[in-house]
């Protein structure tokens, strides 16, 4: 080994603290990086894998009952591959033990088959036997929520008559990864469920036998999937069919696709922030080390070294720290990935998952790591190379300071020495300082992303269902009905206010574009299901004319004053067209409202509703449930705030986690900046702060002139901090909207205050740390030596 | 008498060897005296000069200042001792870049009990003209003099120079040392001047010679010469 590689292994052992610490910031970022990406690949390998080998279809429709005859001219289509036919019903279950509003999916499924396309995943028990109309399989997290094992039972109402069932098996679904009732926002795994029942009794129950109300494709390669949805469209018209719609726009598959988005920025979003740090860290690590080094590097080139020499010499020291860093973090990321990969298989019910590291990843990781790690000493180790000998030889002259600016408007009568000190030496490393603020600045804004979240969800659910949809169960029909069902409802013991309303499947157009949701129509001046602007006053509801959710306007490029085109998607399914009047602020879901009589109108229909708002005494809510249930008409029952209860238990563990987190990695770095910062300055200014006690300064006094500068910085990087936290989150939010949920930019003073307050402790704490190592400064060291 | 030093030793531990600086010294310095201590490096010079300004505790023996027995104060009081009553000028000069040659002054009189004026003391170094510059912008004679006007501007009882000309040439080391003599004479500042620089002995008062961690010889000088006359 050549004596100069010598001197490098002995003095990366020197400062192997140091290096460490410099390394373990890098571990982190590489870590995090590989964690999140390669989790990230891993859902996505396993979700197509799991999508392929389970066929899931490309291609979904309802529709009222179809002879099984059109299957074969579904077939015929061309670029249509598979086709299977399913009844599917939506029925009321009752679990003993368990009061609450149950409801779920019963399917078909093809007698001694997992199905033919959008197969099940045996978890555990058997299939279906042929013929048997008391046996179903049930989706796994629904047994789990209820602790139902393969021969319990429970009870179902299937076309208005209670049946007993008994659970032969548990169930995964490609169709149901993401297990959400319709209408609902959130998986609620208690309240909510898919089960399957053999074929021919279900298609009994139903009046389906020889027939089917569902039907799933799949498509062969490179066909139009548009063409054929439209030609399925128009195949199924006739029987009731309410729009087909492609594999894009699946519930599950939808909000899980949402999900890896945001995913996805995450995983870019905080790799960044501590790759960020590892580079200033290093910077003032490698800058001091350099400085203190002049007289070995004159040494060197004295003795013929090149400038190019010194400079690899220097940039190999950084790329050893930084190896050390990139090895550790490839293998804390592989661990966490598989840790992460598997706790997501559980969360979204994957079967199986396929870990995935993409070769890439981790070059894309190495690679960032040494480009930042250059970045943040290129400037240290290009002023080693350069020095020339000479020069070095000599001690660094005593630094260049200047006056201020503020003393140059002559304001230097209002500073004592000290504080000019601390204002000259803050001046004249300015890209230091700047830096420095910058660190603790991102560290405050780390930590706000953890109170924006609680506060935005607290905000969402409280517009959404404290001021807009306040009923408290939602009845739904089988059928349209009249108005005059409403009596029934109204008569029940402890219900308060009942209000109809009548929904339909529609494609809303306007221009080249369109969009799939539901047109409601509602009672005007109602007290259950209001409509609010962006101030979040409630809107009147004008006789004519429909309102949009806004940011379904956004989606259509459409506002007030243009005519949109509506195309309902059941009975004769109208096209017409109707002016917008107006937009309605939501947080859930995108919808398009009118009155319900303007509704009523546009069908051609009289006085229909689709089912009903109750408002319910707390005291009867059971009660009101129980008899709902019982009635015939009544297809099912929504509670949402059991679900909404039940979404903020689960959501209250994760937002405290991550809330924990970015605290944590808040704090860690504020304190990581603070404290190296404060470090290096004590040690650069050893001899000022020395030479200052020999002639009479107190530690305190001192103290003030380095934490002076700290408590400065820090009081300018929290204004700074809170506006770019307020960015982050803005950022986050932009990048959450979808047409599922749109997160509200809502940042309370206790998100600020409690950044701040972190940022403040953690460096207090650095402070009192470099006040201890303030009480060793050597005075007789420093009189002896020039620096 | 300012100090009365009785049988001091100093032993440093370095590493595992002890370094014998001082091996029973016995000073006493009196008002208004120039002195100089004179003795090759390794004498144990720095180190006793070290312990009168209150940097340093001896490993036995005692030091009187006045009344005080600096061998018995905490570091609260020697903080308070060097702050009141001393004034150091470094062979280094150790001035904070930070400020300007004013204002390194300025942060000594701050602190002090009735000082001069920082111009003042700048005037007695013949500095009047240079006193808005920063450190980087004065050469090292004039670094030292601005040391020297710090030192003085609190109107310290004692003046502990340690190798003042240490870093200047010879021309340049003759305007402080004039500096220094100025302020011993027209403030009557008691004045201790470590140096091995045997010349300079012939300005002082009294001489004293270390050797080894002991006093070799104390040398009262009849004949003072002025600094202009020295040569080395």
């Amino acid at each position: 080994m050549n004596a100069i590689d010598k001197k490098l292994w002995r003095e990366l052992w020197g400062m192997r603290m140091q290096a460490l610490a410099i390394a373990m910031v890098i571990v982190s970022g590489v870590g995090i990086f590989i964690m999140s990406l390669s989790t990230l690949d891993s859902l996505y390998e396993t979700r197509e894998n799991y999508y392929r080998n389970h066929h899931f279809a490309h291609v979904f429709a309802s529709l009222k009952r179809a002879p099984l005859s059109l299957v074969k001219r579904i077939e015929e289509i061309s670029g249509v591959d598979k086709v299977e036919t399913r009844v599917v019903a939506y029925v009321n279950i009752d679990v003993a033990g368990f009061s609450d509003p149950v409801s779920g999916h019963l399917i078909s499924l093809p007698d001694n088959s997992r199905g033919l396309l959008n197969q099940i995943y045996l978890r555990k028990g058997r299939l279906l036997k042929p013929g048997r109309d008391n046996e179903v399989m049930l989706s796994e997290e629904f047994a789990h929520a209820h602790r139902l094992q393969p021969g319990d039972k429970l009870r179902a109402t299937i076309n208005g008559r209670r049946k007993t069932l008994t659970i032969v098996g548990l169930a995964l679904s490609p169709e149901y990864i993401y297990q959400i009732a319709p209408g609902a926002m959130f998986p609620d795994y208690p309240r909510y469920g898919v089960l399957w029942m053999a074929r021919k009794p279900l298609a009994n129950a139903y009046d389906m036998d020889g027939a089917f109300n569902d039907v799933t494709l799949t498509l062969s390669k490179g066909t139009n999937e548009q063409d054929i949805i439209d030609r399925l469209d128009a195949m199924l018209k006739p029987y009731g069919g309410i729009g087909a719609y492609a594999r894009k726009d699946q519930l599950s598959n939808r909000f899980l696709s949402e999900e890896l988005k945001q995913q996805k920025t995450i995983a870019t979003v905080f790799p960044m922030i501590f790759f960020g740090v590892a580079a200033f860290l290093l910077n003032v690590v490698i800058s001091r080390l350099i400085s203190l080094e002049r007289e070995q590097i004159a040494g060197l080139k004295a003795f013929g070294y090149s400038n190019f020499a010194v400079g690899l010499h220097y940039a190999k020291l950084v790329l050893m720290i930084v190896a050390l860093g990139i090895i550790g973090g490839i293998i804390v990321g592989i661990f966490l990935g598989k840790g992460m990969s598997n706790i997501y298989m559980d969360f979204y019910s994957f079967p199986f998952m396929i870990y995935v590291l993409k070769p890439q990843v981790i070059v894309a990781a190495g690679l960032i790591s040494i480009l930042v790690a250059m970045l943040g000493t290129l400037y240290a180790v290009r002023s080693a190379a350069n020095l020339p000998p000479a020069q070095a030889m000599r001690p660094e002259p005593p630094s260049i300071y200047h006056a201020t600016i503020v003393e140059r408007l002559g304001l230097q009568g209002w500073f004592s020495q000290p504080t000019r000190m601390i204002l000259r030496h803050i001046e004249r490393r300015p890209l230091k300082s700047l830096l420095t603020t910058l660190g603790i600045a991102m560290a405050c804004g780390i930590m706000m992303i953890g109170g924006f979240q609680e506060g935005a969800i607290d905000h969402m659910v409280n517009v959404q269902y404290g001021m807009s949809q306040r009923e408290d169960l939602i009845a739904i029909y089988t059928e349209p009905s009249s108005t005059r069902s409403l009596y029934s409802l109204r008569s029940l013991q402890g219900v308060e206010h009942v209000e109809g309303f009548r929904s339909v499947p529609a494609r809303l157009r306007f221009k080249h574009r369109f969009y799939r949701t539901a047109m409601q129509g509602i009672k005007p001046k109602g007290s259950l299901m209001r409509l609010l602007d962006t101030e979040l006053n409630v809107i009147d509801l004008p006789q004519e004319g429909v309102v949009l959710t806004d940011y379904l306007a956004e989606l259509l490029h459409i506002g007030p004053g243009d005519m949109l085109t509506i195309e309902v998607l059941e009975g004769n399914r109208p096209t017409v067209h109707v002016p917008v009047v107006g937009t309605a602020k939501q947080y859930l879901g995108v919808n398009a409202y009118m009155q319900r009589t303007a509704l009523n109108r546009l069908l051609k229909e009289g006085n229909a509703i689709s089912g009903a708002f109750l408002a319910v005494d707390d005291r009867y809510q059971r009660e009101v449930y129980t008899e709902l249930k019982d009635m015939p008409r009544i297809a099912g029952v929504i509670e949402q705030k059991s679900a909404i209860q039940a979404f903020y238990d689960t959501l209250a563990e994760t937002v405290l986690f991550f809330t924990f987190i970015s605290t944590l990695l808040g704090a860690s770095i504020s304190f990581g900046v603070v404290y190296n910062s404060m470090r290096i300055a004590l040690s650069e200014r050893n001899r000022d702060l020395a030479s200052l006690r020999v002639l009479g300064f107190e530690r305190g006094e001192v103290a003030y002139i380095l934490l002076g500068e700290l408590a400065l910085l820090t009081v300018v990087a929290i204004p700074i901090g809170l506006l770019f936290g307020y960015g982050l989150c803005a950022y986050l939010a932009f990048q959450f909207d979808t047409d599922l949920y749109r997160i509200p930019l809502v940042l309370g003073m206790n998100v600020y205050a409690f950044a701040a307050m972190v940022v403040i402790v953690s460096a207090c704490v650095s402070g009192v740390l470099i006040w201890r190592n303030l009480a060793h400064l050597d005075m007789v060291a420093v009189l002896k030596t020039k620096e | 008498m300012v100090f009365h030093v009785h049988g001091v030793t100093k032993i440093y531990q370095m590493g595992e060897v002890q370094v014998h600086a001082l091996r029973g010294v016995d000073l006493d310095l009196y008002e208004g005296d120039f002195t100089v201590l004179l003795g090759a490096s390794g004498s144990g010079k720095s180190t006793l000069l070290n312990i009168l300004g209150g940097l340093d505790t001896p490993t036995d023996g005692h030091v009187f200042y006045g009344d005080h027995d600096l061998t018995r104060a905490t570091e609260i009081e020697l903080t308070k001792y060097r702050r009141y009553h001393v004034g150091f000028v470094f062979q280094f000069y150790n001035l904070i870049p930070s400020l300007t040659a004013r204002e390194n002054v300025a942060i000594v009189t701050e602190i002090a009990r009735a000082p001069m004026q920082p111009d003042e003391a700048l005037q007695l170094v013949d500095l009047g003209h240079r006193m808005d510059h920063f450190p980087a912008q004065l050469s090292g004679g004039e670094q030292q003099r601005v040391a020297i006007a710090r030192a003085i501007a609190k109107k310290p009882d004692v003046l502990l120079c340690d190798e003042p000309t240490g870093a200047l040439d010879s021309k340049t080391g003759i305007v402080v040392l004039e500096a220094l003599q100025r302020v011993n004479q027209d403030l009557g500042t008691t004045t201790a001047v470590i140096t091995h620089n045997a010349g300079i002995a012939r300005m002082a008062d009294r001489t004293i010679h270390l050797a080894d961690g002991r006093i070799s010889e104390v040398y009262v000088n009849e004949t003072k010469l002025a600094p202009h006359e020295l040569s080395w």
